[in-house]
């Protein structure tokens, strides 16, 4: 069974509102039955520090990504990281995390890469969370099990690799949702963040640059539709119907794009490029633009 | 160079290594608590950053006499950055130079830690050690 959607009259202005819930509904309705929550974060030990009540810990690195293929887990991978959350077909998933909610929106799309039905973000996050002094815990609850069915998992729909990206130049919207610095190729990396090793600087042919960060609010929650509406139609011209990459350094950022124009201003095909620049920036032999060069 | 462990260092490697996964996070967070707050006299100084660490850490070093001083700063909301300076510092300060040049940088590849942050993290205790003992030469060169 699933919950009901939030009902809160600015998540009523997206295209996809039931994507979305508050930090009250979510209070409201902890500890629902059919209701699991899920902390992602970029911090692996921020959740020991202390997490929403009831909520469990799924990491992207060692939870999600395949150890040995740099790719995502298996369908029974998937499954089974489900089971042992309690996560059936038809709960009703929420995730929050630190962090403007890059590694929640990670999360969500990755299961949404395995058709999970039910998958909603908190708007805000972990820091709106904490800011409204909500309650906060270190206890881990016990968790029963349940059963998850083997699914496959959809690299069509709303994923991109680097052939599709391509193919794309030319015929349809790239996003580059980097720092600016990383898209003009001054710099190969976040700024303050670690090298992750990319030989390359620059952005994908034809790609437009709109950094992340201009579609979420300083408090951590998102942009209202109207000021979403505005940078990406109004602005940089998408319009219903286009075909559209996402893309950042390793995927998570534009997991994050991802949802605001799927989700939140309704665009029905917009696919995450997770290779993103660490593979295009080390690929052999793909066209680079730089403005310096 | 030797490889042998400071023995505070080697005492927490081996704490590490004996427990269980669960355990180790918990361990780490201990670190993390336990990591002293910078002194007041190095508050607003600005001090090297560890890049190669996920989230923000700034580390210092100082001598007095043959021993050397490690302080670190770090966000309450970046606590594996904040235990894994705990570690070094509680492994590591109040050594001699010599001692600290001679940790060996993979010094946690024996800790099993891989396993629980993941062993793209881990690469950050390597950097934060670096950067201590690239500071402590340019220290000691002059």
């Amino acid at each position: 069974m699933t919950l009901s959607a939030d009902t809160d009259a600015k998540l009523q202005s997206y295209a996809h509102p039931a994507r979305l819930v508050t930090t009250q509904w979510l209070e409201d309705n902890l500890g629902a039955p059919g209701l699991v929550v899920l902390e992602s974060n970029e911090d692996v030990l921020l959740f020991h520090t202390g997490h929403i009540p009831g909520a469990q810990k799924i990491d992207w690195h060692l939870d999600l990504n395949d150890p040995t293929t740099r790719d995502y887990i298996s369908p029974e991978g998937f499954a089974a990281m489900c089971a042992a959350r309690g996560i059936s077909r038809d709960t009703t998933v929420v995730i929050y995390g630190d962090n403007f909610n890059w590694w929640a929106s990670y999360a969500l799309w990755v299961f949404s890469l395995f058709g999970h039905e039910d998958v909603r973000l908190v708007d805000g996050g972990r820091a709106k969370w904490v800011a409204e002094g909500r309650a906060m815990t270190t206890d881990v609850e016990p968790v029963t099990p349940s059963e998850y069915p083997i699914v496959p998992r959809d690299d069509a729909t709303i994923r991109a690799f680097k052939e599709d990206v391509l193919a794309h130049i030319g015929n349809g919207p790239l996003v580059d949702v980097r720092s600016p610095g990383e898209f003009s190729g001054e710099l190969l990396h976040m700024p303050d963040y670690p090298q992750e090793g990319a030989q390359r600087g620059g952005h994908v042919p034809t790609a437009k640059s709109v950094p992340w960060k201009r579609a979420a609010n300083d408090d951590g929650s998102f942009k209202s539709a109207d000021e979403l509406r505005a940078i990406y139609g109004d602005e940089q011209g998408l319009q219903d119907g286009d075909e559209v990459i996402t893309y950042c350094r390793i995927g998570e950022r534009s997991s994050h794009t991802w949802f605001v124009l799927t989700h939140l201003l309704g665009f029905e095909n917009v696919r995450n490029y997770d290779g993103s620049w660490v593979e295009w920036g080390n690929a052999v032999r793909v066209p680079i633009e730089k403005p310096s060069a | 160079m030797s490889t042998t462990l400071p023995p505070r260092l080697q005492a927490i490697v081996d704490e590490f290594a004996e427990v269980d996964r669960t355990e180790r996070l918990d361990l780490l967070l201990e670190y993390s608590r336990d990591l002293p707050d910078l002194p007041e006299r190095l508050q607003g100084v600005e001090l090297e950053r560890v890049h190669e660490c996920q989230t923000p850490l700034f580390v210092q070093t100082e001598l007095e006499g043959d021993a050397v001083h490690l302080f670190f700063a770090a966000p309450d909301e970046a606590p594996t950055s904040k235990g894994f300076a705990g570690i070094i510092h509680a492994g590591l300060d109040g050594c001699t130079v010599d001692e600290i040049l001679s940790t060996p940088s993979d010094f946690a590849s024996g800790m099993g830690l891989a396993d629980v942050v993941s062993p793209l993290r881990m690469r950050s205790v390597g950097a934060i050690l670096a950067r201590v003992k690239r500071q402590l030469m340019e220290r000691t060169a002059s």
